[in-house]
């Protein structure tokens, strides 16, 4: 076994008398797609935040590559390689394509201090990498607005890989996304793992999450209630299991006496 | 603009043309504005002179003090925030040179120095209060020009007794001085303002500034989305208060040239005037919602402004009419840039 890129161990995280998180471990490995699966108030937000820096834990232990961290800011975090790619949040619309994908590190020449962009050499690599990430482009210039929202997420994801990401934080990256976007977007999911970054594939979608997931984690009203391995689990499972089963069937039942 | 070339071309490349490049610019509409509105002007021109190097030379005095202002307020609305205060700013910037010079009896250059200070000290208050109060640049920049408007006639009264200061011309090196900031010059027979060279300059200096730099990188993100450009790790609001600081510090060059070659300044110099700025910016395509725009455009919209305020005097229409046709210039060329913009952008929608 490799050390993991990214460890939570008993981690807890309350807002006042809230708890968000309660007593969750995960365990990330480089080169795998962990899929944090949950339903809508499970957790999954504070989860994001506290794994970008956003939160500190309130109790527990968060190890990167084997080593304890605490994070003081999102930008801290990128810096230890953790890179989040938050679903609305990650490219400036009316910016072109290259644009986006160096703002913040651009590409300098000459004296460094005087800020002069490289921008031949930034759309060159803004080319060359995203070609690598099999993102065909069109025009490095164009906005980054007329992109789909898939391609959108897939800039944001080459960009991460690019700029040394160990770990890659996605939060519902396919949430908004039609079947086929969704289907772009998948496809850069499983090009990160191949390259060897860390995948954290935050999502309410079990369809998605076992399309590329290596390791599924279920969260549900703040704890982690299972834990499966790829190979181990069916789709029905982990679908029943995300619902909580029995609360499902219930569902059913009881939908079914209304439509009586 | 033209794109790398590649080893494999791609055959889609051919979708985007040449023309929709340029159309794409922001400033595309209106540079083809201004060159309808000179062919106009040169039409129902009555005097002769206005499309001679004379005629030129009188258009450009009126546009470049409105312009090397503009293209900072471009610059700054880009980065998604408003000054009002910058025509006022005119005003305060040559009354401290006048009153520094013939009430304290100051050299032309400390004096000239400390105004560009003062200056910059009233952007970075603009900017930081923007900043730390979390209110609309608008309102924040709209009480500075009104704090700036009655301390400009409250100390000019209190210290000449009139609305005017005066006699700048008996500080040490104002013969100097004027040379860089107030004088002509000579070009195949026309009388130039130097104004004109400080106006090309400084857009060709801001134009970098926006496009090759880092700098300029930060100013369309923090216009764009400040939140995404925050994620990236853009600096946004040290990058809104340094672009405050470079407004202010342009209006303060414009007073400072005014008061220098009209050897005075009236204390309500430059009042109205920030509007000059805002306009021009937008018409040079700069979005008011932030995010979008161009330092040149910026000047092309005060090129048009001066191509009216001299085209309608020489076409012997009434000058009242200056700033309807600038209202209607200014609903038009948005309207043509909205329309531009989304035709050139939305290939997809």
């Amino acid at each position: 076994m490799t050390t993991p890129a990214l460890e939570l161990v008993n981690v807890t995280k309350s807002f006042g008398n809230v708890t968000a998180l309660n007593n969750v471990s995960l365990k990330v490995e480089p080169g795998t797609v962990t899929c944090v699966l949950g339903d809508n108030g499970a957790g999954k937000s504070t989860l994001i935040k506290v794994l970008a820096g956003v939160h500190k834990p309130s109790s527990g232990e968060f190890l990167v590559e084997g080593e304890h961290a605490s994070f003081a800011s999102p930008r801290d975090a990128l810096h230890h390689g953790i890179a989040t790619v938050f679903q609305d949040l990650a490219t400036v619309a009316l910016m072109s394509i290259w644009r986006n994908f160096f703002l913040g590190n651009e590409p300098k020449k000459w004296w460094k201090p005087l800020g002069i962009m490289d921008t031949k050499l930034a759309k060159e690599i803004t080319k060359r990498e995203l070609l690598a990430m099999g993102i065909d482009l069109r025009d490095s210039n164009q906005p980054i607005g007329t992109l789909s929202g898939g391609e959108r997420q897939a800039v944001a994801i080459a960009r991460a890989v690019h700029f040394g990401a160990k770990v890659l934080i996605l939060d519902e990256p396919t949430s908004a996304l039609g079947v086929r976007q969704s289907g772009i977007v998948l496809k850069y999911v499983l090009a990160a793992r191949d390259r060897g970054v860390a995948v954290v594939f935050i999502t309410h979608n079990p369809h998605h999450a076992f399309l590329v997931g290596d390791r599924f984690y279920l969260l549900n009203r703040g704890r982690m209630i299972a834990d499966f391995q790829r190979g181990k689990v069916e789709l029905d499972e982990l679908i029943k299991a995300m619902a909580g089963g029995a609360e499902l069937e219930q569902l059913t039942h009881e939908i079914q006496v209304i439509r009586k | 603009m033209t794109d790398t070339k590649t080893a494999t071309k791609d055959e889609r490349i051919s979708n985007v043309s040449f023309l929709t490049n340029i159309m794409r610019r922001p400033e595309f509409g209106a540079l083809l504005g201004a060159v309808v509105i000179y062919v106009m002007f040169a039409v129902v021109d009555t005097t002769g002179q206005f499309a001679t190097l004379q005629g030129t030379a009188g258009w450009t005095d009126f546009a470049a003090p409105i312009g090397i202002i503009a293209v900072f307020v471009a610059l700054l609305m880009i980065a998604g925030e408003f000054d009002l205060s910058t025509g006022v700013m005119v005003g305060t910037s040559g009354l401290l040179l006048g009153i520094l010079v013939s009430q304290f009896g100051w050299a032309i250059w400390p004096a000239i120095g400390f105004t560009l200070i003062f200056a910059a000290t009233i952007g970075l208050m603009n900017g930081l209060l923007v900043i730390k109060t979390g209110l609309p640049s608008f309102i924040v920049t709209l009480a500075t020009f009104f704090v700036l408007k009655g301390a400009n006639l409250a100390v000019t009264k209190g210290f000449t007794g009139s609305v005017r200061v005066s006699n700048i011309d008996q500080g040490a090196g104002f013969e100097d001085a004027r040379k860089i900031f107030a004088t002509t010059f000579d070009l195949g027979g026309a009388n130039f303002q130097i104004t004109v060279v400080w106006w090309i300059i400084v857009t060709i200096l801001a134009t970098w500034l926006l496009t090759k730099t880092t700098f300029g990188n930060w100013i369309f993100a923090s216009g764009g989305d400040a939140n995404a450009a925050r994620n990236a790790g853009v600096p946004v609001n040290r990058t809104k208060v340094t672009l405050f600081v470079m407004t202010s510090l342009a209006a303060a060059l414009v007073g400072i040239m005014l008061a220098l070659r009209l050897n005075g300044m009236q204390a309500g110099q430059g009042v109205g005037q920030e509007f000059y700025y805002i306009i021009a910016a937008a018409v040079g395509g700069t979005l008011l919602t932030g995010g979008s725009g161009s330092a040149i455009g910026a000047s092309i919209g005060a090129a048009i402004m001066g191509l009216a305020a001299i085209g309608i005097p020489f076409a012997l229409w009434d000058q009242d009419w200056v700033s309807t046709f600038l209202g209607v210039i200014l609903f038009s060329a948005v309207l043509v840039n909205s329309f531009i913009s989304r035709k050139a952008k939305g290939a997809r929608k």
